[in-house]
């Protein structure tokens, strides 16, 4: 059955999914109860899987996941929702020396199968830390994987393959793109989905390579669409550890150029480190340099100044002119 | 200004004096024979003598470092002989007495503290969750572990399952542990937050960390808290076999704060000379959990002499055991490094695990050649 979809509703009817699957997948975190979520993307699990499957803790984002790694031991498969990407913070301790940890430190013995949902990105006219890319800080950090999705098939598929994933996964949900719809096939079999850590050519070119992800992608077709001087191939990364560098290497070998676009500050950032790579990998078929397109190394401004801040159509165009200038 | 500290002096509940004499404490009564008796002198002593040689194998360089329990060895003891099977136990990092009770081999202690392994054991075959060094983070896996036994079914009779968590007097100034009281008030979860307050934090004393003695953060959040002498190994035992009753039939959480001292440094780096007096210690030597309980044996026949010589005797054989099986821990394979960081591929890391691997074995290779 195809069902048209946002991309909240369909991370809804995902776990949805996943829970009637598994009786050991529990949703938690702060409003995801009653309320269904902030951004309503827990709406009615509480009604139907109850409290203890649907779990409204208290306002401790630390306690959320360091509670999440206690019942991941004792089998038990949290998908915990921090409300927003700003507010994960208190929970760096937790996530990072235990949740990434305690499979290695284990020797194998411990699992964390532990889903963090994180909706992130600006674009929403948002008050401070309401609209931050943190996902650098994740992908530095062995022992998880991070995902994100920008449209609501991937959302459906990526959040069952995520709570099935026996390693902890954290879940990126580009925020400003909630409500973008799409046509998903909700009868197919997750054994048959897209495999979670692999990129995809959203849409195919011939002349230079635009990488995204997230919130991005949608930016980079709408660029793609509005260039009349350059076939432009899109890539959706979708995983952003591991990312897939076949797919891109494939890529950027037949395009010759490359331009990484991410809402997240350039320096230190995930387009730094694939830039270094494909560097590395791609140098003979390289016609430019690769040049990233992201947000200033400043803290998220005040939201009238978002437009700015963020990359937007303009900027990602004015990326790919630099790429052509060599 | 007003002193927020002046408060009733706390009771706490003794149950064996400092001289070895036997009291009872109406809420907390405990029948134990001869041999259950001697079966925690024996665990006293050769949990101390596993502390010693490992002390003594840091000063030799077989160990990087280590974290002696002594002095603490009556609230490790008496709290791990109060677990059952099916109960699960988180440790901080100097909960040695308590591993020996759960049956890890102090082999797997020293392997972590001679940096062959990160750990060593499965937590569930032990019961026993690994060491946790970064302070109070265990309390929330402690917690969520006990709401996933409530979500099992597993309380609410005899016959459940309770979680107890060790931490020490500088963990519950961690914002962690105040959400674990919290997180396990609330959800009415069946864990036994046990509190060792060995007086020093690193050198931070007990008034760097609390205005209140620490027993009492409890009722803030909603739960029992009791004080109990740490030194005292009946006491504590008691104290916390009632308390896991209580986690066990579905009743909550309790705070059991184990007043004791850390006889020695908080580990092999430090040097308490810098930081405390030595009167204090001559204070709380006189309360030494081993010689109040042997006093104890003694005046009342439980033990004779052949019995206190024959512990003795086990003590060296297993010190002994402890020097040449640390001396013979192999150090770990150099791709180790890459071992179970994810369950599945991962491509980046898989590269370069297999590139690390090329390089050394290039060695090899030059090595076969006759090079360098």
């Amino acid at each position: 059955m195809s069902v048209n979809l946002t991309i909240g509703k369909a991370i809804n009817a995902g776990l949805r999914r996943a829970m009637e699957a598994d009786p050991k997948v529990l949703v938690m975190g702060e409003d995801v109860g009653k309320l269904g979520g902030v951004f309503r993307v827990t709406d009615q699990l509480y009604k139907d899987f109850g409290a203890d499957r649907v779990i409204d803790t208290p306002l401790a984002e630390s306690g959320i996941v360091g509670t999440a790694i206690g019942l991941a031991m004792r089998g038990y498969r949290p998908v915990c929702e921090i409300q927003f990407d700003g507010f994960f913070f208190p929970a760096t301790n937790q996530t990072f020396t235990q949740l990434a940890k305690l499979r290695r430190r284990s020797a194998g013995a411990l699992g964390m199968p532990v889903v963090l949902r994180i909706p992130y990105g600006g674009g929403i006219g948002a008050v401070e830390h309401h609209s931050e890319s943190p996902e650098a800080y994740f992908a530095h950090t062995a022992g998880l994987r991070v995902i994100t999705v920008a449209n609501a098939v991937d959302a459906y598929w990526m959040i069952q393959q995520a709570i099935a994933s026996p390693d902890p996964v954290v879940f990126f949900e580009p925020k400003r793109r909630y409500y973008d719809k799409a046509d998903v096939d909700t009868d197919a079999a997750l054994e048959s989905a897209y495999p979670m850590g692999a990129a995809r050519v959203a849409r195919p070119g011939t002349d230079v390579t635009l990488l995204a992800y997230g919130p991005m992608v949608k930016t980079a077709l709408q660029a793609a669409e509005a260039d009349d001087d350059h076939s432009i191939e899109v890539i959706d990364l979708r995983s952003i550890s591991p990312v897939d560098y076949d797919t891109v290497t494939e890529s950027v070998r037949r395009t010759g150029r490359l331009v990484i676009t991410h809402e997240a500050p350039v320096s230190g950032g995930v387009g730094a480190e694939i830039a270094a790579r494909v560097t590395e990998s791609c140098f003979y078929h390289l016609e430019a340099p690769v040049i990233r397109v992201g947000a200033f190394d400043t803290p998220y401004p005040q939201s009238r100044l978002e437009e700015h801040y963020l990359p937007d159509l303009d900027r990602v165009l004015d990326g790919v002119d630099r790429a052509f200038a060599f | 200004m007003s002193d927020n500290t002046a408060h009733d002096e706390p009771e706490l509940v003794q149950l064996l004096t400092p001289e070895g004499e036997l009291r009872h404490h109406p809420d907390y009564p405990l029948d134990l024979g001869a041999e259950e008796v001697r079966g925690l002198y024996r665990d006293l002593v050769l949990v101390r003598r596993v502390d010693t040689e490992a002390v003594a194998l840091q000063r030799q360089g077989e160990l990087g470092l280590w974290a002696s329990l002594l002095g603490q060895e009556a609230a490790q003891i008496g709290s791990a002989r109060a677990l059952r099977p099916q109960d699960m136990a988180f440790p901080s990092y100097r909960e040695h007495g308590v591993a020996w009770v759960r049956g890890v081999d102090p082999r797997e202690l020293l392997g972590m503290f001679r940096g062959v392994t990160n750990g060593g054991w499965d937590p569930a075959e032990h019961g026993l969750h690994l060491y946790t060094i970064v302070i109070g983070s265990q309390t929330l896996h402690a917690t969520g572990y006990a709401m996933g036994v409530q979500r099992d079914g597993a309380t609410g009779g005899d016959d459940g399952t309770a979680v107890i968590v060790y931490f020490g007097d500088g963990a519950t100034s961690q914002g962690d542990t105040n959400e674990a009281f919290n997180f396990a008030a609330v959800n009415n979860a069946p864990v036994v937050f046990f509190c060792q307050n060995n007086q020093w934090a690193i050198s931070e004393p007990l008034e760097r960390q609390s205005r209140v003695p620490l027993y009492r953060r409890a009722a803030g959040f909603g739960f029992p808290g009791v004080r109990v002498d740490g030194n005292d190994v009946f006491a504590s035992l008691a104290v916390t076999r009632r308390a896991l009753q209580h986690a066990r039939e579905g009743q909550g959480p309790m705070l059991i704060e184990a007043f004791t001292y850390r006889m020695g440094a908080h580990t092999t780096n430090d040097d308490p000379t810098r930081y405390r007096v030595a009167a204090e210690l001559e204070e709380w030597k006189r309360k030494d959990p081993i010689l109040r309980l042997r006093a104890y044996m003694a005046a009342n026949g439980v033990a004779d002499d052949d019995f206190f010589a024959a512990v003795d005797a086990e003590a060296d054989k297993l010190g002994e055991r402890v020097r040449i099986e640390c001396r013979a821990l192999p150090d770990p394979d150099p791709l180790d490094i890459f071992h179970e960081v994810y369950a599945e591929p991962h491509a980046q890391l898989d590269l370069q695990r297999a590139e690390f691997a090329d390089y050394l074995a290039s060695f090899e290779d030059a090595g076969a050649e006759g090079g360098r």
